[in-house]
């Protein structure tokens, strides 16, 4: 079907959130290098890391062909309340339980996100979903992995669990609706965020049970919402000001 | 012509693998020469975080220009998007004697005890462990040798 202006509004809007998700947490991610509690997860967070710029880049590129500005002025020259991240990945890493409680509901929603795009009809995108798939694969084995074994034991498992706690206001944060919800389900866009937060939880919620942990009930919790918006906690801003600041010296430089 | 040029670039090698050309590595997607001189080719990334991409890039375009090719153009497009089914025979064996496990051949389902199952590239014992989905680069998992004892690298199955 012929795209209205609405359709590609919407586009844009799915595409700017989902890039901007991947480069915060891509940049969160990085924080963790030369800091990881042994030295594996020094180095997978790192990867994670860099897969997640990279896959920031791949829909930037998309954003520029459909006539936004070019990777770099996008990610390097906005400022937080033109940023459509959610909250979830914004917020500091925190102790380790933090950013791995995090990671697991941040990649799973990104799996199961990027497996619905990989039927789109916007063909740019489908390409780049079926690729991205292959790669968040690793991401949540990683998560799996840890949330299994720190279940395992009595005191990281409370941890877990009040980390748990914490973090699910803000994941459910991660799903808030756009105002384009139904231009990019007729156009055959993306199924929207309602379907993709209840495939998220029939995944996640089986999964954390099984590992030992409760998961409070998503329908009487309220979602931290604001970030698809531009509305961001305090910590946005300082993290786009360092990730930028080498950029901002000489924004005309030639690397 | 476009034999001619998948042989040049056939000595092309991965920056970070020297035993394994571009061509085996599967990341030569297309190439397009209609008149005398013309060169385009296309690659698709292995990782989209992939540094090594861009120096890929320039290694492909200085090559063909040295070949004497006049219209030359590389670019990267996912629209073949890279699997590590796609390495050849002769890159699996290239990458084994570069001392990397080659990946096993998947069916598009990776879980874990694909990875750790995964034979010593040194002793060629199954009587491995994995250490870590995560090497030293985006491409390599990290494993251990229960037979010979030593610590050794993957090149992780991607679907």
């Amino acid at each position: 079907m012929e795209f209205t202006d609405k359709h590609v509004q919407g586009l844009k809007d799915l595409l700017y959130k989902m890039a901007d998700d991947l480069l915060i947490i891509g940049h969160r991610n990085s924080e963790w290098t030369g800091l990881g509690p042994v030295l594996e997860e020094d180095i997978a967070f790192s990867s994670m890391a860099q897969d997640k710029v990279g896959q920031s880049l791949a829909l930037y590129e998309i954003l520029h062909q459909l006539g936004e500005s070019d990777p770099d002025t996008v990610a390097f020259t906005r400022n937080a309340p033109q940023f459509h991240c959610s909250q979830l990945v914004e917020l500091p890493i925190g102790e380790y339980d933090f950013s791995l409680v995090r990671h697991f509901f941040f990649d799973h929603a990104d799996a199961i996100r990027f497996d619905m795009l990989a039927t789109t009809v916007v063909e740019p995108l489908q390409m780049v979903a079926k690729k991205f798939r292959g790669e968040i694969k690793y991401h949540t084995m990683h998560a799996d992995i840890w949330m299994k074994q720190l279940g395992e034991s009595e005191e990281a498992k409370m941890r877990i669990q009040s980390t748990i706690n914490e973090v699910f206001p803000y994941a459910l944060g991660m799903f808030e609706p756009s105002e384009f919800e139904a231009e990019l389900q007729e156009a055959g866009i993306f199924d929207g965020e309602f379907a993709l937060r209840e495939k998220w939880l029939n995944k996640v919620v089986p999964l954390l049970e099984s590992y030992g942990y409760s998961v409070p009930n998503a329908e009487t919790i309220i979602p931290e919402f604001g970030g698809r918006k531009g509305q961001h906690t305090e910590h946005l801003q300082p993290l786009l000001d360092e990730m930028t600041e080498v950029f901002a010296i000489d924004p005309g430089a030639d690397w | 012509m476009t034999e001619k040029i998948k042989s040049i670039l056939e000595s092309v090698m991965d920056p970070e693998i020297p035993t394994l050309s571009i061509v085996d590595l599967g990341i030569v997607t297309g190439i397009i020469s209609e008149t005398e001189g013309q060169a385009h080719i296309k690659l698709t990334p292995t990782f989209s975080g992939c540094p090594a991409l861009k120096i890929m890039e320039t290694m492909v375009h200085d090559k063909l220009i040295e070949e004497g090719y006049t219209d030359v153009k590389v670019h990267t497009s996912f629209d073949v998007q890279w699997n590590s089914n796609l390495i050849s025979e002769k890159g699996l064996a290239a990458l084994k004697k570069h001392g990397l496990a080659p990946p096993p051949k998947h069916d598009g389902y990776i879980e874990l005890d694909v990875l750790s199952d995964t034979p010593c590239p040194l002793c060629d014992s199954r009587n491995t462990t994995m250490s870590t989905p995560f090497g030293p680069t985006l491409c390599r998992s990290m494993h251990y040798c229960n037979n010979c004892k030593n610590a050794f690298e993957g090149f992780k199955p991607v679907s």
